[in-house]
């Protein structure tokens, strides 16, 4: 794997590779000493142009893990606000030696732009561009899915059949893009559900089922239920009059909660508005897997600097070279 | 006494061999076998002879933007394409919206001598959108203003642009509208549609451009005035100017090269060159406006040639800004698009690319016919040849072309302004009429 942009360029082959790797990973984390020689050498650098400490400390905790040195560039009180562009930046991290680049931005595209440039030689990951792609998160995602339903039977396994409904602010939602290819890629029927100012003008050629009624959507009975985070400032844009009618009409509450199937689960790509997009008793039930993305997060993040680094090697390797 | 020349079997738009005879500035005359002592003979064999070109809407950036574009190297980048009149839009620094700015523009066009330069007056003073510029003082300036554009912003407010399209009716000026609702297409980086969606980047609504179309035709109708729009670049615009038309409104419309070839697909790369205000819009919509361009709906086809430094282009595409250059491929766009597609014939590229915008614009020496006594602006081109084209055929100051590295067919060989010779044997010269 020379980068990772978006999802939906990736094959079910691909996918499945990644998280497969990601089990791999992840099992290698139960060690009394989690730490892989792996990466020995490799520099890893964390270019973030948007805050986002979530992501960025799962992408460092991933490389760590697999003994890369890892760099934070973070754009805030960096030369980026003082002006210097994207070019500039990444010539930088060029002449630092930077094996990888992780790549956070807010503008839409900036990760496929820094990839095709010929700025840069290192492999990019995008964790997040604008509204487009955020694929680790879809990855992660479709991790915690297919260890809720298959445990410690899932490597191999794909989601044919699972039916995934995401709820809240497609429109604006990287993570909800990156999830309709990657999900409907490894068989899951994706319905998405959303106020109609917050889906996309023309969602035609998406592999979806789109419903504007989150109770219609629930009584279909999904295996599992995506809110995603509504970012309050939407309201004064007019995509809905207030918070309190959002929460009612697209918030999963308690009784929205206690209808769904008995083994149905929660995901939340985090941080949470509690009592918005998800009720506390949404949030904190058996049903929520919010800690385990977060723990499976790192998995993928480790599995996807693997490929990326060390890849390579693997594949000449296996081939027998 | 300036050169005079012999064109030899040239063919004008697309017609029988002629000889043209040109002399003093002006065609002495025109037929078969002639002879004209003294002067300079042009293998013209096979070449299609096109009155000198006109554009009605390029950015030719100085006086202020100097790094993306001068009006000489802009006026030398639109003899390469075959062009002998440029308008100017006004979105300069200072913008044209005074009598000084726009004499300026015509005095350094006419030092450049590449083509005659016809300055844009803005609508509203610094393009703001709120008080009518002297549109009267640019007109009676030395630069006789008769096209007033806020090219770049829309005049969004309905009673700025009625009390515009009134004014200009006492000196036989026209308001070119940049159609597009502020509001409809706040932070839009692209057309809105399937691509959008998926690629993530707000979209740039086909409405915006049609709701202020609809709304200034029939402004224009109610105040009785003439209406342009610029770059039209949606199927539904099309629609409605053809509507607007039969009623009897005083509109006329303009499409761009680049709208009628190319498409929202190339956004998928992120390569801020296919990134234009308006934006590319979907197939149905290239082949509206072809159409629209071929049943005379659309009247002219103008390049908005739009310069800008290399770091205004390598970058993320939000931040890209928005535009192409379009000088030297017009002419070989549009044979590709409408006249190897069998749409128009060189005789309507004639009428679009050069009579009818120069009838517009109200330029009475430009855009004419290739007859005896007519001003010597003409163009020789071939359109045999099909090549790559490169960054070798950019003559301007900035290079962000959509068409680097494309298949393009035809060469415009030679071009002539007012007699002096622009453009010879497919090369510009370094100075209008010096042959090295």
């Amino acid at each position: 794997m020379r980068h990772l942009l978006d999802t939906k360029g990736l094959t079910r082959t691909a996918a499945l590779r990644i998280l497969d790797v990601a089990e791999d990973m992840a099992a290698t984390q139960h060690r009394e000493v989690r730490k892989l020689p792996t990466l020995r050498g490799k520099t890893v650098v964390n270019l973030f142009f948007e805050d986002s400490t979530r992501t960025r400390i799962s992408f460092e905790a991933a490389a760590k893990r697999l003994s890369a040195d890892v760099i934070n560039f973070s754009a805030k009180g960096s030369s980026v606000s003082k002006g210097e562009s994207l070019q500039d930046t990444a010539q930088t991290l060029q002449a630092m030696g930077a094996d990888a680049v992780v790549i956070r931005h807010g503008a839409s595209g900036a990760p496929h732009t820094l990839a095709t440039s010929g700025w840069i030689s290192a492999g990019v990951v995008n964790a997040g561009d604008g509204t487009h792609a955020h694929p680790t998160q879809a990855l992660l995602d479709a991790f915690t899915v297919r260890k809720r339903f298959f445990g410690d039977d899932s490597r191999g396994h794909d989601l044919a059949g699972l039916r995934v409904t995401i709820v809240g602010d497609v429109l604006h939602s990287r993570v909800a893009r990156s999830n309709v290819w990657l999900l409907t890629t490894l068989g899951a029927e994706v319905t998405l559900v959303a106020p109609p100012t917050l889906v996309p003008q023309d969602v035609s050629a998406w592999p979806v089922r789109v419903l504007y009624d989150l109770d219609e959507a629930i009584a279909d009975g999904p295996d599992a239920l995506m809110m995603l985070r509504i970012q309050l400032e939407r309201m004064s844009a007019a995509y809905f009059p207030t918070e309190r009618e959002y929460s009612r009409t697209w918030g999963l509450d308690a009784a929205r909660l206690a209808a769904l199937p008995a083994d149905s689960i929660v995901l939340h790509p985090g941080p949470m508005n509690r009592g918005m997009e998800i009720s506390a008793a949404a949030a904190d039930s058996p049903r929520s897997t919010v800690l385990e993305q977060v723990a499976n997060g790192v998995s993928v993040r480790m599995a996807v600097l693997y490929l990326l680094l060390a890849g390579e090697r693997i594949e000449a390797e296996e081939d027998g070279r | 006494m300036s050169e005079s020349f012999l064109i030899r079997g040239a063919r004008p738009s697309g017609g029988a061999a002629t000889d043209i005879v040109i002399a003093d500035g002006r065609i002495v005359e025109t037929g078969t076998a002639l002879s004209a002592a003294g002067a300079t003979v042009v293998d013209a064999d096979g070449l299609i002879a096109l009155p000198g070109l006109v554009d009605l809407h390029t950015h030719l950036r100085e006086p202020g933007y100097e790094a993306s574009e001068t009006i000489l190297t802009g006026s030398r980048a639109a003899a390469a394409g075959g062009f002998t009149t440029v308008f100017a839009m006004p979105n300069t620094s200072p913008v044209a919206d005074t009598a000084g700015v726009v004499e300026q523009e015509l005095a350094l066009g006419e030092a450049a001598g590449f083509a005659h330069v016809q300055p844009i007056g803005a609508v509203t003073i610094g393009q703001n959108g709120e008080r009518l510029a002297e549109l009267g003082a640019m007109a009676s300036s030395r630069a006789r203003v008769r096209v007033f554009s806020d090219d770049g912003f829309c005049v969004f407010d309905p009673l700025i642009m009625r009390r515009a399209l009134e004014y200009v009716k006492s000196f036989d000026g026209v308001v070119a509208q940049h159609a597009q609702d502020p509001r409809l297409t706040e932070g839009a980086q692209m057309n809105e549609g399937t691509v959008s969606a998926e690629l993530g980047l707000a979209g740039w609504p086909a409405v915006a451009e049609e709701s202020i179309i609809a709304r200034d035709v029939l402004l224009a109708e109610h105040v009785g005035s003439r209406l342009h729009v610029c770059h039209l670049s949606t199927a539904g615009s099309v629609d409605i100017i053809r509507w607007a038309k039969k009623r009897g409104v005083d509109v006329t419309a303009e499409v761009t090269p680049h709208h009628l070839l190319l498409t929202e697909e190339l956004v998928r790369g992120y390569d801020a060159r296919f990134k234009v205000n308006p934006p590319l819009r979907r197939d149905e919509d290239v082949l509206a406006v072809r159409e629209g361009l071929a049943d005379g709906t659309i009247d002219i086809v103008a390049t908005d040639h739009a310069p800008h430094p290399a770091e205004a282009k390598s970058c993320e595409w939000a931040a890209a800004a928005n535009g192409m250059v379009g000088l030297e491929s017009a002419l070989r766009v549009v044979q590709q698009a409408v006249v190897d597609t069998g749409m128009l014939t060189w005789d309507d590229v004639a009428r679009v690319m050069s009579a009818a915008p120069a009838r517009i614009g109200r330029l009475s020496g430009a855009g004419t016919p290739l007859a005896a006594g007519r001003p010597a602006s003409l163009t020789l081109y071939d359109p045999r040849p099909v090549r790559r084209f490169t960054d070798a055929d950019l003559h301007g100051r900035s290079v962000n072309s959509p068409y680097l590295d494309r298949e393009l067919p035809g060469e415009v060989r030679w071009t002539f302004f007012g007699g002096v010779v622009t453009m010879a044997e497919g090369a510009v010269l370094s100075a209008p009429g010096v042959r090295a």
